[in-house]
C-alpha cells in the first residue's frame, strides 16, 4: 500500500513540477527576452503580459517544495542542503524577478528603470539557468555517503551536464516566452518577438541535440526504465513531433498552436527527467546503495493519504482559479491605469 | 569562526523577520480594503472607489515583497535545517502543502483580479476578489501558525525509530490529523497573530490618513479612511488584550519554562508581575524591577498566593534564555496597552470630526504605525526564543513520553559555517537594498496620493475594450462619475 502511495506522490510531484515549468517557464522566458525590446513602452507591455500571472505561477514552485517536504522529507532535506549555494542564488534571482516587476513602473527616471530592467532580466535568466543546472546535477547524482553527508564544490557544477541542461532550460524558456508573447503583443513588437522565437528555437534545438547525445553516451541510467516499459518511447517521439511542429506553426502564423507545442516539449522533457530518476530521488555517485528512493525516503502511509485528500479537495479549486484568471486576462496587452 | 548553529539561527531569524514586515500588513490592509470597497458597492459614492484603489496599490507593493521574501523560509528548512526537516516532515509537511494548495493559490489568483482587474470585471466580482485575497492571506496564516504551534505544543503524533542506510534515526509521524491541527496552542496563537495583523493594517491606514490631514491634502479621502481604521484599530487592540491574556494562561500550562522566561520568574512560588526590569539569569533576579506582588498568580489563577512554576523547576539544560524573551514580551504588552489607550481615547473625538483639529494627536498617529510593526516582531521573538533549546518540544502522548528535538540537533549535516556566513551576507545586502527601496517607493506612492475624484473619471467596468457612446455614458452614470467631458484622463501607469 505504502509503495503505491509513494508512486502516486512521485507522479503528483511530477505534475506540480510540470505545472511550474510550463507556467513560470514563459514568465521567466519573458524576463530573459525583456532587454531585447528596446522601447520603454514595449518593455512595459512585456511586463504586463505576465503581470497578473507570474505570482500564481510561482505558487506552483512553492507547492512543489511543500509537497516534496511532506511526501519525501529525506529527499527534500538532502537535496536542499546539498544544493546550498545554487539554491540561495535561485532565491535571490526569484526575489529580483518579483520586485523588479513591482518596482520598475513606480518611478519614471531612466536610470531607475534601467536598474530594474537588469534585475528582471538577470533574475529570470539566473533562475532558469539554476533550475536547469540543478536538474542536470540531480540526474548525474551527488557525492553522498551513508549518513547523507554531501560535499559539492564548484567543480561539481561546472560539469558538462549541469551546464548543458542549464543553458537548455534558458533557451527553452526563452522560446516558450517568445511564443507566449506572440499571443499577447501586436504589430512591430510582435514581429520582433517572432524573430526571437526563431532564434530561441534554433538555440534550443542545438542544445537539445547536444544534451540528448551527452546523456545517451554518459548517463546509461537515464534510459534504464525504458527497457521495462517500452511504451515510454512514445514520449520522446511525441516530443520530436512537437519540436518539429514549432517551425510549422510559426510559419503559418498560428502562435496558439506553437504555444501548445512548446508546452508539450516542456511536459515531455519533465517526463523524461522523471523516468531517468525513478525510483530514485537522490542518486549517490559514491555507492548506489545509499540512493534516496521514493520508498526509503517517503513519509508515513497516513501522511501520504492525508495529503491525497488535501490535494483532492484543493486541486479542483486551484484549477478553477487558474482558469478564471487566464480567462479574465485573455487577449492582447493594453496598458491602463493599473498596469505596471 | 562562528558556529553553524548560531549562524543558521541568525539567518532564519533575519530572513523571517524581514518577511514578517509584509504579511501582517497585507492581512490588515486587506480588511480595510474590503470595508472600503463594501462602502463603494453600498453607496456607489466614487470617493470610496478611489480610496479602495489607493490602498490596493499600496497593498500590491507590500504583497509582492511578502511573496518574494516568503519562499526563502520554505527553502531554508531544507538547506539549513535538514535534520529538523527529516524529523518533522511527516507532520509539518502536510501543513505546508495545505498552505500552498488552499491559501497561496487562492491569494495569488484573486490578487491578479484585485490589482489588474478594475477595468476587466464588474464591481461585485472585484469586491469578491478583494474578499478572497483577504481570506487567502488569513488561510496562509492558519497553516503556518498551526505548523509552528505544533512544534511548541505537539499533538496527534508519535515519535518512531526508522532505519535509513543501515543507521537508526527518529522522526515524528502523524497519528491524528485534526489533533495535530488543533494542538493545544494553535487556536490561541492564530487568533493573536491575526489580531496583530489587523492592528498593524489599521495603524498603517491611520498613519497615512493623519499625514494627509496634517498636510491638508486629499482631505476627503483621509476623512473616509481615518474613522474606519480607528474603529478597526480600537476593536482589535482590545481583542489583543483578551486573546493575549488567554494565551498566557495556555503557555503557563503547556510551556511553563517559556512563561517563566517571559515573566522573569526564577523561583517556583506566588508570582509577581514585573512592569519593567532587567532580568539577570545568573543572579536569578530581576534588577531595577517595578512590580505588582502576586499579580502574576492572580492573572493566571485568580489567586495571588497560588504558586507559578519558576525556572528552578526546569533542568538547566532545558531552560530558555531569559533576558530577550522577557524584554520582548514586555515590549509587546506595553505597546498593546498604548494602542488601547490611544485608540479608545481618540474614538470619542470622532464625533463632529473633532479629532481632525487636534494636530498633536494626528502627529502621534503618523508615527504610531511603528508600534504595531515592533509589537508583531517582538511577540514572535519572545515566542521563538522562549521555546529554546527546543525546536520541537517534548511531550506526553497517551501516557507515553515523546522525545523532543533540540535546535542544535536540527541542523544540516552537510552545511558548513562558511556557507551560512556567505548566505547571511548575501541576504543581508539584498534585504537592506529592498528595505531602502520599499521605503522610497512607499513614500513616492504616499506623496502621489489617491486620485482625486474631481480630476478623474471612473473607467467603465467592462471585460474587453472600453465601451463607447451611450454604453459608456450609462456605465459612467452607474459608476457615479459625473465628469463626462474629461474624455480620457487615464494616466499612463504613473
Amino acid at each position: 500500500m505504502i509503495e503505491t502511495l509513494a508512486v502516486i506522490w512521485f507522479g503528483l510531484l511530477g505534475i506540480l513540477l510540470i505545472g511550474y515549468v510550463v507556467l513560470d517557464g514563459f514568465d521567466l522566458g519573458v524576463g530573459i527576452l525583456h532587454p531585447f525590446a528596446p522601447a520603454d513602452r514595449d518593455r512595459r507591455i512585456l511586463m504586463n503580459a505576465i503581470g497578473p500571472l507570474w505570482d500564481g505561477n510561482e505558487v506552483w514552485l512553492v507547492t512543489f517544495g511543500g509537497a516534496l517536504f511532506a511526501a519525501f522529507p529525506v529527499a527534500y532535506a538532502t537535496v536542499f542542503s546539498a544544493f546550498y549555494e545554487p539554491f540561495m542564488l535561485l532565491l535571490v534571482a526569484l526575489i529580483f524577478r518579483a520586485v523588479s516587476l513591482e518596482f520598475r513602473s513606480k518611478v519614471k527616471a531612466v536610470r531607475w528603470r534601467r536598474l530594474w530592467d537588469f534585475g528582471f532580466f538577470g533574475g529570470s535568466f539566473l533562475a532558469a539557468f539554476l533550475l536547469g543546472a540543478a536538474g542536470g546535477r540531480t540526474m548525474l547524482g551527488i557525492p553522498m555517503n551513508q549518513t547523507l553527508h554531501t560535499a559539492l564544490d564548484l567543480s561539481d557544477w561546472l560539469a558538462p551536464l549541469p551546464l548543458l541542461v542549464g543553458a537548455l532550460t534558458v533557451a527553452l524558456f526563452a522560446m516558450h516566452g517568445a511564443i507566449f508573447l506572440l499571443l499577447k503583443t501586436e504589430a512591430e513588437l510582435q514581429a520582433r518577438m517572432r524573430k526571437w522565437a526563431w532564434r530561441c528555437y534554433f538555440a534550443f534545438l542545438a542544445l537539445y541535440l547536444l544534451t540528448t547525445a551527452y546523456v545517451a553516451l554518459n548517463v546509461p541510467r537515464a534510459t534504464a526504465n525504458f527497457q521495462q516499459h517500452p511504451w515510454f518511447w512514445i514520449v520522446p517521439v511525441l516530443n520530436l513531433l512537437a519540436i518539429a511542429n514549432i517551425p510549422r506553426a510559426l510559419r503559418h502564423g498560428s502562435p496558439g498552436y506553437a504555444f501548445f507545442s512548446s508546452s508539450a516539449i516542456i511536459v515531455a522533457l519533465a517526463f523524461l527527467f522523471a523516468t531517468a530518476m525513478y525510483p530514485n530521488l537522490v542518486i549517490s555517485d559514491i555507492d548506489p546503495r545509499w540512493n534516496v528512493t521514493i520508498f526509503n525516503g517517503c513519509s508515513s502511509e497516513k501522511t501520504l493519504k492525508i495529503m491525497l485528500v488535501i490535494a483532492g479537495i484543493g486541486m479542483p479549486f486551484v484549477l478553477s482559479y487558474t482558469a478564471v484568471v487566464y480567462w479574465v486576462f485573455r487577449g492582447r496587452v493594453t496598458l491602463g491605469e493599473s498596469s505596471y | 569562526m562562528m558556529d553553524v548553529e548560531l549562524l543558521s539561527r541568525l539567518q532564519f531569524a533575519g530572513t523571517i523577520m524581514f518577511h514578517y514586515l509584509f504579511p501582517p500588513l497585507t492581512i490588515g490592509l486587506g480588511l480595510i480594503m474590503v470595508l472600503l470597497e463594501f462602502q463603494w458597492l453600498r453607496t456607489r459614492d466614487i470617493g470610496w472607489n478611489h480610496a479602495a484603489r489607493f490602498w490596493t496599490r499600496i497593498f500590491a507593493l507590500n504583497f509582492a515583497l511578502g511573496v518574494a521574501t516568503g519562499i526563502v523560509m520554505e527553502f531554508e528548512f531544507g538547506t539549513n535545517w535538514a535534520a529538523y526537516s527529516r524529523f518533522v516532515g511527516d507532520v509539518f509537511g502536510s501543513a505546508l502543502a495545505a498552505e500552498g494548495i488552499f491559501a497561496f493559490f487562492l491569494e495569488s489568483g484573486f490578487l491578479a483580479v484585485l490589482v489588474f482587474g478594475w477595468d476587466r470585471v464588474g464591481p461585485k466580482m472585484h469586491f469578491f476578489s478583494s474578499l478572497m485575497v483577504w481570506l487567502g492571506g488569513m488561510f496562509s496564516a492558519v497553516w503556518i501558525v498551526v505548523a509552528n504551534s505544533w512544534q511548541q505544543t505537539p499533538a496527534g503524533y508519535h515519535v518512531v525509530e526508522y532505519t535509513l542506510n543501515d543507521h537508526i534515526a527518529y522522526r515524528a509521524e502523524i497519528t491524528d490529523f485534526w489533533a495535530m491541527v488543533f494542538n493545544p496552542s494553535s487556536v490561541d496563537r492564530l487568533t493573536h497573530v491575526l489580531i496583530g495583523a489587523m492592528i498593524l493594517g489599521a495603524f498603517f491606514v491611520l498613519s497615512i490618513s493623519a499625514f494627509y490631514l496634517l498636510r491638508n491634502r486629499h482631505v476627503d479621502f483621509a476623512k473616509r479612511c481615518f474613522p474606519i481604521a480607528l474603529w478597526v484599530a480600537a476593536i482589535f487592540s482590545v481583542l489583543a488584550l483578551v486573546s493575549g491574556h488567554d494565551q498566557a494562561k495556555t503557555v503557563s500550562k503547556t510551556q511553563p519554562a517559556k512563561l517563566a522566561a517571559f515573566e522573569g520568574h526564577f523561583e517556583t512560588g506566588p508570582g509577581d508581575l514585573y512592569l519593567f526590569g532587567w532580568p539577570d539569569a545568573s543572579a536569578k533576579t530581576v534588577h531595577g524591577a517595578v512590580r505588582v506582588p502576586g499579580m502574576l498568580s492572580w492573572l493566571l489563577y485568580n489567586d495571588t498566593q497560588k504558586p507559578v512554576t519558576g525556572l528552578d523547576a526546569i533542568p538547566a539544560d532545558q531552560q530558555p534564555p531569559v533576558w530577550l524573551p522577557f524584554q520582548m514580551y514586555h515590549l509587546m504588552v506595553g505597546l498593546g496597552m498604548f494602542f488601547i489607550v490611544l485608540t479608545l481615547g481618540t474614538l470619542p473625538l470622532l464625533w463632529r470630526g473633532r479629532v481632525y483639529r487636534q494636530r498633536w494627536l494626528l502627529w502621534i498617529f503618523v508615527f504610531a504605525v511603528v508600534g504595531p510593526f515592533i509589537a508583531n516582531q517582538a511577540g514572535w521573538i519572545a515566542a521563538e526564543v522562549g521555546r529554546q533549546p527546543w525546536i520541537v518540544y517534548p511531550s506526553i502522548q497517551d501516557g507515553v513520553e515523546m522525545r523532543g528535538l533540540r535546535t542544535s540537533e536540527g541542523l544540516s549535516e552537510s552545511v558548513r559555517a562558511s556557507q551560512v556566513l556567505w548566505s547571511i551576507i548575501l541576504f543581508g545586502s539584498v534585504y537592506l537594498l529592498l528595505f531602502i527601496i520599499w521605503i522610497y517607493v512607499l513614500n513616492e506612492k504616499i506623496q502621489h496620493g489617491p486620485t482625486d475624484p474631481e480630476q478623474h473619471r471612473q473607467t467603465p467596468p467592462t471585460p474587453d475594450a472600453p465601451p463607447e457612446g451611450l454604453l459608456a455614458l450609462e456605465a459612467d452614470r452607474l459608476a457615479g462619475g459625473a465628469h463626462l467631458l474629461d474624455s480620457d484622463s487615464r494616466t499612463e501607469g504613473a
